[in-house]
């Protein structure tokens, strides 16, 4: 059977502009991805434990709020945390160009802002995030 | 999981190996008409259960879309207070073209959250209305949930529900009409034959926390039936389905293997689509060729 990407669509903090991320989630769909949607009003700790447990292969975060510096990097610490720090973490949202480079040098990685095309979002999973999940779940040979 | 979701090749050992090593836990499967408060009520079990200090897996299947092969995977939005807890696992499945409600690989991603250790594991079937009969075979207790809005629901009665419920749920009890179809489940139930196990009708509200102890407790009295005298050959006749379904999809893959069956269907597509024969004949000389080989490997 042929192996589907599985991304973890979430909206984190108490930002409610959900328009972006359903828009791509749905895009994803299309796609041919299997989109985890968790909705509205996630913590750091909610997002990576879901991660976890669904084995996707990109965490993927709508943030129109302005708290991306400090969602991003506390997401990111969580997921290296519990072992999932080659997943590929990325998002969108209104994220100034230079806070956008201070991420990717953390380790996150490519944003989007307003405009872009799911086209592109979707080229740049497809390339960024091949069999994540299923190499990991190889080498730990584990249940999850 | 994602190895014996894609029916990995490594799949088979994990899974001997998850269920030689505990008890199964029991399986609550959980169907529906779309919307009608399964995500909702299965948080509500979810939670109770964590109050009793028990460990839940969840297991929820939403459908796969036919023309893109995408899904997108919500039963996890009304889950959010479950989401941080590390004796809860939730696991989300896409249908992937299997038609009964479920996932082609869900009792066996089950039988994994029993390995991880859950003390019983809650699946939630598609909402799709008339088709999700398999839940029936993948778990022990089988809770069909309608609610007053759901028009069809006298039809779904009709339709087959009504063999596979082991406790009724009338959510969204807060809505006009609930007494109404708890009426006619009761009616549609007293036209059935008698049955060792009659099921119970429960009203919640799920959204309100509103009748889910009465719900566990009718899981629960469920639970006690089937251990009792009465409910063994029930549970005979899901295993034997389920060794059933095992070997016809292990001997059509051996078979699809051993003898090249993907190149002769080709051929045989050709053939029928050149008008030489009917599909059924070409499924017979397939199948022929098939019993065959089974045959004189044997001697
Ligand atoms: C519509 C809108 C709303 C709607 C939201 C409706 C909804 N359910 O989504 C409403 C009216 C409710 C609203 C409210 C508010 N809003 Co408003 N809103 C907007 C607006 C005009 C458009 C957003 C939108 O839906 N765009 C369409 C979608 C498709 O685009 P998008 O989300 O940007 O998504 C694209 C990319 O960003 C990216 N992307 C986004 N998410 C993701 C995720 C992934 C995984 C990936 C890969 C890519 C990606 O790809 C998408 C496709 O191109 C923007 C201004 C703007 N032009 O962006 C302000 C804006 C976002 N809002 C703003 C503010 C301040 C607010 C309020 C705080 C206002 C107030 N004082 O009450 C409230 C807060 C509400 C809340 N609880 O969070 C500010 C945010 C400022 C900031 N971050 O510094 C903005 C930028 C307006 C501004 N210029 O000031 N808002
Ligand atoms: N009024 C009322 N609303 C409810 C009740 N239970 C659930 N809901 C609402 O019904 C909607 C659907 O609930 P879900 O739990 O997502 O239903 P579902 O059956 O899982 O839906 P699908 O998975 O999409 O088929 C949500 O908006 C819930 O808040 C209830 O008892 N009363
Ligand atoms: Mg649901």
């Amino acid at each position: 059977m042929a192996r589907k990407i599985r991304v973890l669509v979430a909206k984190a903090g108490l930002d409610g502009h959900d328009r972006g991320a359903k828009v791509v989630a749905s895009a994803m769909r299309d796609a041919g991805f299997e989109v985890i949607y968790t909705g509205l009003h996630q913590t750091p700790e909610m997002i990576v434990q879901a991660a976890v447990q669904e084995d996707v292969d990109a965490v993927a975060l709508s943030i129109l709020s302005g708290a991306h510096m400090t969602l991003f990097p506390r997401v990111l610490e969580l997921m290296r945390e519990k072992g999932i720090g080659d997943v590929l973490l990325t998002g969108g949202g209104i994220i100034p160009k230079a806070d956008m480079t201070a991420l990717r040098q953390m380790g996150v990685g490519e944003l989007f802002g307003p405009g872009t095309s799911t086209t592109a979002i979707i080229e740049y999973i497809r390339g960024a995030a091949p069999g994540g999940a299923a190499s990991r779940s190889a080498k730990a040979g584990s249940a999850r | 999981m994602s190895l014996v979701e894609n029916g990995a090749p490594e799949a088979e050992a994990l899974l001997e190996r998850v269920y030689g090593a505990r008890p199964a836990a029991p399986r609550v499967g959980v169907t529906g008409p779309p919307g009608a408060g399964k995500s909702t009520l299965v948080a509500e079990l979810a939670l109770l259960l964590r109050r009793r200090g028990k460990r839940v897996g969840v297991v929820a299947v939403d459908p796969t879309s036919p023309y893109t092969g995408g899904a997108i995977l919500g039963d996890r939005v009304r889950m959010s207070e479950l989401s941080t807890d590390p004796e809860v696992f939730i696991r989300s499945m896409a249908t992937r073209g299997s038609l009964g409600g479920l996932a082609a690989r869900t009792e066996e991603l089950a039988e994994l959250l029993s390995g991880w250790g859950s003390d019983i594991t809650l699946i939630e079937t598609v909402g799709v209305g008339q088709s999700e009969l398999d839940v029936a075979q993948a778990a022990d207790t089988t809770l069909v949930v309608l609610t007053p809005e759901s028009g069809d629901a006298i039809q779904s009665l009709k339709a087959g529900l009504m063999e596979i419920a082991d406790v009724f749920v009338v959510n969204k009890s807060d809505h006009a009409g609930a007494d109404q179809l708890a009426a006619a489940i009761r009616s549609a139930l007293a036209l059935r034959p008698k049955a060792p196990w009659m099921p119970p009708i429960v009203r919640t509200v799920a959204t309100e926390r509103r009748g889910i102890e009465e719900l566990h407790e009718a899981i629960e009295a469920h639970r006690a039936h089937l251990a009792g005298p009465k409910a063994q050959g029930g549970r005979r006749e899901k295993i034997r389905a389920r060794l059933k379904n095992a070997i016809r999809e292990r001997l059509l893959e051996a078979a699809w293997e051993r003898q090249g069956l993907g190149a002769l269907l080709d051929r045989a597509a050709d053939q029928v689509l050149g008008g030489t024969v009917s599909p059924y004949r070409a499924a017979r000389d397939l199948i022929e060729r098939i019993t065959d080989h089974g045959e004189r490997s044997k001697n």
